[in-house]
Order: C-alpha cells, then structure tokens, then sequence
C-alpha cells in the first residue's frame, strides 16, 4: 500500500485499527478495523455521522490515543512502539492541530499561541520570533499579533490556530471540524486557508459533517460505524485542491457545489 | 532555554488570579510572620531574664526562712513573723567571722520591707526598702550613681538616711535633684543620700529600680521591728566557687544553730540557679509559641495545595491544548510547581517582612530578639512547603489524559 512509489513513506498510514472503549457487554466498538493510507501532499475530508468513530481515529491520528489493536505509522515512525515522552516530540514536530472550538490560551496574544509549539519544541530567540511572526503573516493576521484570543473575531482566532498548526513546519495538519463554530464567511477564509496550505505540500486531514467542506479535499472518506464505506478521490494528489482560488467568488457554495456523487 | 518560558508561564497563571494569589500568599506570610515574631519574643523573654541574671551577680547566695519565699520578691512578709529561730544580725556575723568558709567573701543582714514614701506631696510604693550594711550594695551588684551610700556609721547610730533606686527617682522627685531632700518613709522621715545606677531589664518580673536601701538598724527601729531578718545575703569569691560556699554556709548554719538537717530551719538559696530554671521555662514558652506558629505555617502550605488544586482544575483545558501542542510531562509539572513554590516564596518573604518590622516593637513588655536562624528557617521552611504542598496539585496536571483534558469544559 505504499503511496506515490517515493521513496518517502506515507504521512500516515493505518492497518487494521481498532478501537474498544470499556469492557465485556459494556465494550463500546469504536473503529472496526480501518486501514488508510495518506501520501504526503494529500488533502483529505473525513465524513461520518456522530458515533461514526471520527472523533476517535482523529484522536488516534493525533496520538492523543492508543488504538486497542492495528498498527500506525506516522512519517515512518511506529507509534506503537513510543512511550509518552516520546508521544509528546511527536505531537509537537510532526502534527499541527486545529480544533472546532479554537482552543487558543486564554489571556495570552495571538504571537504568543503561535509561539507555544515552538516554545515546546525548544526553539530559542529570534529564531522563534521570526517563525511565529511568518506563520502569522501567512495567515494574514501580522496586524494583529498582540490582541488577545477575546479581543478576535472566531474566524480571526481560527486562523491563529491555523498558524500555530503550521509553525512548527508539521508533516501532518489535523483539523477537527474547523469551520463548526464559523459563520459561512470565516469558513470560507479558513478553507481558502487550508486550500492554499495544501498547494505548497502541506498533507492535511480535515474531519467535518459538512459536505461543501469537504469538497475542498482531493480526497473523500466516510466513516459509518466505525468502518470505512467509502474512499473516493476527487483529485489527485500532485494536483491543484479542487477548489482553490474558488472560495472567495462562491457566494452560494451550497447551490452551486452540487451533489458530492456527482463530483 | 524552555525553564524561562516555564517560569513565563507560571507567572501569567499568578497574574491571572491575582487576589486568590494575594490570599494564599497571605496564609503563608502569617504563618512565616508568626514563626519569627513569636521566637523573638521568646526569645525577648528569655534574655530579659538573663539580665535579671547578671543585674543580680551570679555568685549570690541567700539564707532565708525555709517557708519563706525566696528573694527581694520576699520583701512584701513583714520581719516579725514568729519562728523558733530568728536570722539575727549575728548569725551573719558568725557567717562573715568564721574560717570554715573561705569561699565566702562578703556577708549582709537584709531586712526588707514595702513602704509608702512621700516627697512634697508626690507618693509611691516602693515596693523594696532593704535594710542592710554599706556592703550589701556590690553584692546586689548596686552601685551609686550620684551622692553616696551610707556608711558603717550610719549603721551603728541608726541615722536615718537613704539611697533610693531610679524609679523612686522619677516617682517622687522627677526632674528636682533628690540628694539632701528628705521623704517621708511610712511617715519615717529619711534623708536620701544617694541614687543607685539603673539597672533596667526585668520589666515583666519586678522593677529592680523600685528599691530604697538604708541602715539595718534603722530599718530595723523604725519599719520592719527587731524581729528575724528577712534574709541574708551572702557573696561567694566568685561564680565557680557559689556551690561550695552554699554548702559551707550551710554547715555553718547547722553547726551554729545545733540543729539536724531534718529539722533545719533556714535554706540556703542559690538565686541565678532559680533564675536559670526561670529561664527554661521561658525556653518551654518559646517552644510551644514555635509550634503554634509552625501549625499556622502548614494551615498556610494546605492553602496553597488547595488553590492549586482548584487552579489545575479549572485551567484542566489549557493543560489538554499544551498537551496536544507537544508540552512534556515535565513542563507542565515545572510550571505548575512553579506557580506553588512561587506563592510560598512571596509569602515567606513577605513575612520575613512583617517579623523583622514588628520585632521593633515592644509587645507586652517585652522586647523581642531577632533569631537570625529563625528567619532563615521560616523562609526556608516556606519554600519547601511550595514544592511539597504544590507537588500534588501540580503531578495531577501533568498526569491529565490530553484527550479528557482537552473535553473538560
């Protein structure tokens, strides 16, 4: 299942993942055995109704958790095989993370949010001023650096999370219902955002129940319990993201996106 | 490198919250505060003692009535109570002529009394009038500081004259020139000829300046009666020798009276050996003041345990999202460690603060002595409490799942 025929392994690649929460007739079968595999450079959308074990594989994917069985492979790294010091480097150097519900530091300025990976990851000084002030700038916030998360609209403190994800130059950006808490116009600009993330390399796995966001993938899983029912690419992964440049004259995306079948 | 950003961190964490922060501090200043406050004091205590100590010569003994209680503070018994033997004026006499007492150098009848003294219409109680030789002042460790004591003479023809403490001094003549006046003595008239040097101290014992030292012999016709002394005072060669000549005096004392030690009438009294048991129950005093202190500063830790818990608690989602941004177990033990052994630190030095200031203060009479190790314990003791009362707070943030961290609301 090697992607691509590079050299380079896989951001990730997952085989036969499973998940139980609890024990016994209270067992709880989260993931059912999930293999996937996603090149570096991929784009992909990750649908599933609630229950569906999203949650959890993103949980996993992000090494916040363990599987109960199933190997995982991140960049190459085993991740089985780390204890949680070693857990934590990765969460650091190799996934940036973007929630639904920002999760941004309280009392604490937007520099300095993006500063915290790279404060974690021991990067020093100038060093770290001029990498947090660039992922910033990429994400059109430079003007903003010392406003504080409350003093920043939700699609404003989104794309700080969004630089934060990135500056520590990850192989992997997870993204867990960005645009949930987003009226359609943030979700738009976050999007873009990610859409030209993913033109300059970045892979990036954005889990959603919104279709029209999906549509920004090159590539569409849906999860139904704890299965994978469908793996369908929408363009490929050398490519341009499907949408790109698209966001800001789609004005009706519901309308004009159509069904995502007949994509 | 990362430790000044942890530092950075635990700092933002106090400054979010600064009244909680001021509020645990304080727990900790009060029990720092109360640590160094009350072993001053005590400590205050105990030297006040040691003055009394040396005001009285540590090579003094006393012989006294067995029943009678022990010292000037004996003075208040009038000299007539009645008794199969009398202390006489020749058994110091007896005391002071013998060569079976070669430790003993300097022997005084005392008959002592309290009077009401009156000058010019000013009146006071001294609580001490001791009748005695001219040499019971260098055993008392007294000496003149204006005028001149009375003299054999004046013992040998009952002259009514006086040398009065520092505090008679300012009762009844304040800033008019007391030699040659004459005050009235239980309506005795005496002629003062001499003011003893202060000897201070003792304050919260009995003023050792409340004192008038005349003649025996007058004290003796006109106060107190020709009854038993109320003591006699009795100087060793010097402090090594005080033992010695306790058991010299005493032998003498029953050879002289014929009397069996079962039946021994009179006791000879060591005064800086009852003074020094005076002392160590100041030094028990001292101790039970550290331990309430020491109870005050721990209430103090448990407060900062708690904070801490409330404040990992509360701030469980920030500890989720440093988690997932890649934060080591260790940073987010350090910061929070941090937080704690901050506060305590700041509180201990606070209180450092406060004990040193109000050591300045007299309290209650006493003024209290700055124990330098005191304050170096309580601030010492203040910061291992951070890191120990801050290490649970602060393991049960690093130990958070990042996933539960990250849900908590």
């Amino acid at each position: 299942m090697s992607a691509g025929g590079t050299t380079r392994p896989s951001a990730v690649h997952i085989s036969a993942l499973t998940k139980v929460y609890g024990e016994g007739d209270a067992a709880v079968h989260a993931l059912r055995g999930v293999d996937l595999d996603v090149p570096h450079g991929d784009y992909v959308a990750i649908m599933g109704s609630s229950g569906s074990g999203k949650s959890t594989m993103m949980n996993i994917v992000g090494c916040l958790d363990v599987p109960t069985t199933g190997g995982y492979r991140l960049d190459g790294i085993d991740i089985g095989s780390l204890d949680e010091a070693q857990l934590s480097i990765v969460r650091n150097r190799k996934i940036g993370f973007v929630f639904q519900s920002f999760n941004l530091l309280p009392r604490t300025s937007a520099f300095e949010n993006v500063e915290l990976p790279l404060v974690y990851g021991g990067v020093r000084g100038a060093e770290r001023r001029r990498r947090a002030m660039a992922a910033l700038e990429l994400v059109g916030l430079a003007d903003r650096v010392d406003h504080l998360p409350n003093q920043l609209s939700g699609g404003q403190q989104q794309r700080v999370a969004v630089a934060r994800a990135l500056v520590n130059a990850p192989s992997l950006i997870l993204a867990d219902e960005p645009t949930g808490n987003l009226d359609t116009h943030s979700s738009y600009e976050v999007m873009g955002l990610f859409d030209r993330l993913n033109a300059v390399g970045r892979t990036i796995v954005v889990i959603t129940h919104e279709e029209d966001i999906a549509e920004h993938a090159k590539r569409f899983i849906r999860l139904v319990d704890g299965r994978i029912v469908e793996d369908r690419r929408l363009s490929p992964v050398d490519g341009r993201p499907p949408k790109l440049g698209a966001a800001e004259v789609s004005r009706y995306p519901r309308g004009v996106a159509g069904s995502v079948a007949g994509g | 490198m990362r430790v000044r950003e942890v530092f950075r961190f635990a700092l933002r964490g106090l400054r979010a919250n600064k009244l909680r922060s001021g509020l645990t501090t304080l727990g900790i200043l009060i029990g720092v505060g109360a640590v160094i406050l009350l072993i001053a004091v005590g400590q205050g205590s105990g030297a006040a003692v040691q003055a009394r100590i040396d005001s009285l010569g540590s090579n003094l003994l006393l012989v006294t009535h067995q029943s009678a209680a022990v010292g000037r503070a004996a003075s208040t018994r009038g000299g007539t109570q009645s008794s199969t033997a009398n202390l006489t004026p020749a058994i110091a006499q007896e005391l002071a002529t013998s060569n079976q007492d070669p430790d003993v150098s300097v022997v005084a009848p005392v008959a002592s009394t309290s009077v009401t003294a009156t000058y010019d219409g000013a009146s006071t109680t001294i609580s001490q009038v001791v009748g005695s030789y001219p040499a019971y002042l260098p055993i008392s460790n007294d000496s003149i500081a204006q005028g001149s004591s009375f003299t054999s003479d004046d013992v040998n023809h009952a002259h009514k004259v006086v040398v009065i403490g520092q505090t008679v001094v300012t009762d009844l003549f304040g800033s008019i020139n007391p030699i040659g006046q004459t005050i009235q003595m239980n309506n005795v008239p005496y002629t003062v000829v001499g003011v003893l040097a202060s000897k201070g101290g003792g304050s919260t014992f009995n003023d050792p300046d409340d004192v008038a030292i005349a003649p025996l012999s007058t004290v003796q016709d006109s106060l107190t009666g020709f009854g038993s002394l109320s003591e006699i005072a009795v100087q060793a060669t010097s402090a090594d020798t005080t033992t010695a000549a306790q058991s010299e005096v005493t032998a003498l004392l029953l050879d002289y009276l014929g009397e069996t030690t079962s039946t021994e009438q009179f006791t000879v009294t060591n005064e800086s050996s009852l003074l020094s048991t005076a002392q160590s129950t100041t030094q028990t005093f001292t101790v039970l003041l550290a331990a309430v202190a020491a109870i005050s500063l721990l209430v103090g830790g448990i407060g900062v345990t708690n904070i801490m818990l409330v404040t990992v608690t509360e701030r469980t989602r920030e500890i989720g999202i440093r988690k997932a941004l890649g934060a080591p177990k260790g940073a987010i033990l350090g910061q929070f460690l941090i937080e704690a052994v901050f506060l305590s630190v700041i509180g201990g030095a606070l209180g450092v603060l406060v004990g040193v200031v109000g050591s300045r203060f007299t309290i209650d009479g006493i003024k209290p002595v700055l124990v330098p190790s005191s304050i170096a314990l309580a601030f010492g003791v203040s910061a291992v409490i951070g890191l120990l009362f801050g290490s649970l707070p602060a393991n049960r943030a690093a130990g958070l799942h990042p996933i539960e961290a990250l849900r908590h609301e």
